[in-house]
């Protein structure tokens, strides 16, 4: 009787979380469509200086631009719910086709950097939480204020030029060693590909492991006043079980939050680390993109970022109920 | 008998920038097996430092600067604090105040206490889940094995701290140390818990200390008490000695101060040992005062008037209708209180006695019902403007004075922002004129209007707050629970001055609390309810002296019995 009960507020959760998830995915689709009406005349772009008008009316009918904008917006949503966001006006393939090879890259750098960030975070927080006047732990509260003030792309030149240039240990920029696996262009199967995403992929993770680094610290220190801790010491249980067994999973709730929101960050930085690094992901595609307006590209990134933003986000909801017994009851 | 536990001077310090505090004093107590020892005492007496410093749990930076402490023969206080560990559930049991932060939140209960022991009694996971149904069943929890994979938020209050002396029994320990173990609990429950740690002491032959501000508490459940004022002990002995024939001083005003549900005196006995205690409040010349001004006769007999009052909260949402939960806080209220007199509204947490004060203040909107102040319907829509007029009639204090006061504000902005907000004095020297004043009506010195909240005391965060209310120049006082997490001293002041108050500006006060002695002494009339309904409305003398419904029968009988030690 219960768990049913306990499913039916899941079920009414999620499917509010669904419906915020469609409105967002609604307005983040509409903005990307405006973009073919703001930002220049594609046409422009797409015939040469000497194009006769002719020609030019005649592609803009081909495009379909002279149609009113409620039908050219109906048109770009069916097509996008279909997985077409059209050709791109400077390579003249599909966008799609063109995402989807790029993609791999992209996901495999920010699963690199994400694991390095809530790895090295969460136990690097755990420590300076419970050791916190050791000098250890004021040396990384140190140290890690560097992670939070320094830009990624200065980072980025910094370890260029210790591991690459001065030390030539790593790469400094590219992917290497790609072996394809059932359609999946991947870099972890080779030491070539792992020598070349480490610099990119600890880049990327370092503000993110800062911020995982102190929200956990923060947390652990919060929870290690509580009354609970002090009643599972005065029971006599171990150091080793109160820290990890009481403490650890109750900092989880909002740390979880925020690695759900950085992997979104994640994806979004990867931009400028994909640029210092010309790693060929989604991001650097973007920045291309942008250099010569190739607005089907621009609008398509948006929407693929906005989806999976709204993605991960549904993911932590999700993970709520698990880690929190408390959510779960469905109290306001 | 031989002492179990035995303190000798014992001393704590806590080192600060402004050198060292001394917390406790020189204190020397002992318990032996199957004896309950109160250690009672106010706020800031250093009682629950004496708690912690025998298990080793002193918060830092406090430590023991002196004396010795001996636990069946051998001295504890010099153990490492792995040597401690060991000791700590096994020969030691903790049971602290609120059992809503005690246990682990994510951990079902079957969890916690099998993980306890397995680590106090070496045992295998299968009979450690045999020994957590016994012990449940031993504190009394009907039907414990499917409960052990509940957590911690699926039990009621009191439910809840039987599990935490069942995990603070877990260990088999010879000595239990209680600290304030009821107060966080209802006085129905506070009987049960307090006849189970009872029972259990002479079942188990255990010694235990209980630390608690609360007389009746000690009346109710120990064999011998010390008392505690300032870091010292000031008296020990049998309870029946101490509190029928106090030696000291302090001892002597601490009882006296405890409400009397008996008799209604005129005022509340005020702890005079207390330094600074008894601050005096000059209401002279109210009456022509700003204070009294604008204040239109009222020609309506009835100020606050409900009618079929109803309010649900959701606490189960879902998609479908069915699947949905509410509960009726608030179910078909109907209450009247007369201009200027003091209308109780007495019942247990969870009755809807707060609720119901707060949707007469406007604070929530009733689903169905009526609220008529002064004669206007204040849920009508149409008339806004009249609406507000009405409402800034009515001020509230609430109980908790810490964070009903915004923190980043000095007292001076806090008493004039209604002013301000009013437009109620002619202009800004007349505004400080009158926050001067009001704060000085509360007993405050003016040099307090300077500072910020977290400079005070609870009580004089009280006091500030009323003369925040004050600063509306209200006709209608709310007052939920003002007192109930004050000191008894304390206590004593805030209901005096709010009696002071209501005299001089003829206010209508509505009063609640869970508290019958002090309902008894500051109310004209009473309302007991009960799972939102109203049980019974009666004149306070009526309703104590010849109670009509089961439930004020009920909740009569459990009030503390004072008898045991007026003297």
């Amino acid at each position: 009787m219960v768990p049913l009960l306990l499913r039916g507020f899941m079920f009414y959760f999620i499917f509010n979380r669904l419906a915020q998830a469609l409105l967002v995915m609604a307005v983040v689709s509409a903005i990307s469509f405006s973009l073919f009406n703001f930002v220049g005349d594609p046409v422009n772009n797409m015939v040469g200086q000497d194009a006769t008008r002719e020609q030019r009316i005649e592609i803009r009918q081909q495009l379909g631009l002279d149609d009113p904008i409620l039908v050219q917006y109906q048109r770009f949503m069916l097509n996008v719910v279909k997985g077409d966001f059209g050709l791109s006006y400077r390579i003249k393939q599909p966008v799609s086709q063109l995402i989807l090879e790029r993609l791999p890259a992209t996901l495999e750098l920010v699963f690199a950097s994400a694991v390095i960030a809530v790895f090295i975070g969460i136990v690097l927080g755990v420590y300076t939480g419970i050791r916190r006047y050791s000098w250890v732990s004021k040396i990384i509260m140190s140290v890690s204020l560097i992670g939070v003030s320094l830009p990624t792309f200065i980072i980025g030149i910094g370890l260029i030029y210790l591991f690459a240039v001065y030390l030539r240990w790593l790469p400094s920029s590219g992917r290497a060693g790609v072996i394809e696996l059932g359609g999946w262009k991947t870099s972890l199967l080779t030491v070539d590909g792992w020598r070349s995403i480490i610099l990119p992929a600890v880049t990327l993770s370092l503000f993110q492991l800062t911020m995982i680094l102190r929200l956990v610290r923060a947390e652990m220190l919060e929870v290690m006043r509580s009354d609970y801790i002090k009643f599972a010491r005065a029971r006599g249980l171990a150091n080793r079980a109160i820290h990890f067994g009481h403490a650890l999973r109750n900092t989880l709730v909002p740390v979880i939050t925020i690695i759900g929101l950085n992997i979104g960050g994640l994806i979004a930085y990867s931009v400028i680390t994909e640029t210092v690094f010309q790693w060929p992901g989604t991001g650097l595609m973007f920045i291309q993109a942008v250099d010569f307006v190739d607005v089907p590209i621009m609008a398509a990134y948006l929407i693929f970022v906005a989806l999976l933003f709204v993605v991960i986000n549904l993911i932590v909801d999700i993970l709520y109920f698990i880690v929190d017994p408390r959510i779960r009851r469905g109290g306001s | 008998m031989t002492n179990l536990l035995e303190i000798n001077n014992l001393s704590v310090d806590f080192p600060s920038r402004r050198g060292q505090v001394s917390a406790v004093n020189k204190v020397s107590i002992a318990v032996a097996k199957g004896e309950v020892l109160g250690l009672v005492g106010e706020s800031g007496a250093g009682k629950s430092t004496v708690g912690n410093s025998v298990i080793n749990l002193l918060e830092p930076p406090g430590f023991i600067s002196g004396g010795e402490i001996i636990f069946d023969g051998i001295r504890i206080d010099q153990l490492s604090n792995e040597e401690m560990r060991k000791i700590r559930g096994t020969k030691i049991g903790t049971i602290f105040q609120d059992p809503q932060t005690s246990l682990n939140p994510l951990m079902t209960i079957g969890k916690q206490l099998s993980e306890t022991l397995i680590e106090t009694l070496k045992i295998s996971g299968a009979s450690a889940r045999e020994k957590s149904i016994e012990l449940l069943e031993s504190v009394g929890i009907p039907d414990p094995e499917p409960r052990l994979d509940s957590y911690p938020h699926q039990f009621s209050g009191g439910m809840r701290q039987r599990v935490v002396i069942a995990l603070a029994l877990s260990g088999d320990p010879d000595l239990i140390i209680a600290d304030e173990p009821t107060t966080a609990l209802d006085v129905s429950i506070q009987k049960q818990i307090l006849d189970l740690i009872k029972s259990l002491c002479k079942q188990r032959n255990l010694a235990v200390i209980i630390v608690t501000h609360d007389i009746g508490v000690i009346a109710e459940i120990a064999d011998r008490v010390a008392v505690m004022y300032n870091g010292q002990l000031v008296e020990q002995g049998k309870v029946a000695q101490v509190l029928q024939k106090p030696k000291h001083d302090y001892t002597k005003s601490l009882i006296s101060a405890v409400p009397s549900g008996d008799q209604k005196l005129h005022r509340f006995t005020i702890v005079d040992y207390i330094d600074g205690s008894t601050e005096k409040v000059t209401l002279e010349n109210v009456s022509d005062h700003w204070l009294s001004k604008n204040k239109p006769s009222n020609t309506h007999d009835i100020a606050v008037s409900v009618k079929n009052l109803s309010i649900e909260f959701s606490i189960r949402k879902a998609l479908f209708r069915k699947n949905r939960l509410s509960l009726k806080a608030v179910d078909d209220v109907s209450i009247e209180i007369k201009t200027g007199e003091s209308f109780g509204l007495v019942g247990e947490s969870g009755s809807g006695k707060s609720t119901l004060a707060r949707l007469i203040a406007g604070l929530y909107t009733p689903k169905s019902g009526d609220i008529n102040i002064f004669g206007h319907n204040v849920l009508q829509k149409t008339e806004k403007t009249k609406t507000s007029l009405v409402r800034r009639k009515m001020q509230m204090i609430f109980q908790d004075p810490y964070s009903s006061l915004n923190s980043r504000m000095t007292v001076e902005d806090i008493v004039s922002e209604p002013i301000r907000f009013h437009r109620s004095t002619e202009n800004q020297s007349e505004t400080s004129i009158v926050v001067r004043d009001l704060i000085s009506f509360v007993g405050m010195p003016r040099t307090s209007l300077r500072k910020y909240p977290h400079e005070f005391s609870g009580g004089q965060r009280q006091r500030i707050s009323i003369a925040r209310a004050l600063a509306s120049r209200p006709e209608i006082l709310i007052c939920d629970e003002p007192t109930s997490a004050l000191d008894v001293s304390v206590q004593a002041n805030i209901l005096n001055l709010l009696k002071d108050l209501q005299e001089e500006l003829s206010l209508t006060m509505l009063f609640i609390s869970h508290d019958l002695p002090v309902i008894r002494q500051m109310c004209d009339r009473v309302a007991v309810m009960q799972n939102g309904r109203i049980c019974e409305i009666a004149e306070t003398d009526t309703l104590f002296d010849h109670p009509y419904h089961e439930y004020s029968k009920h909740l009569l009988g459990l009030m503390p019995r004072m008898d045991l030690f007026r003297l």
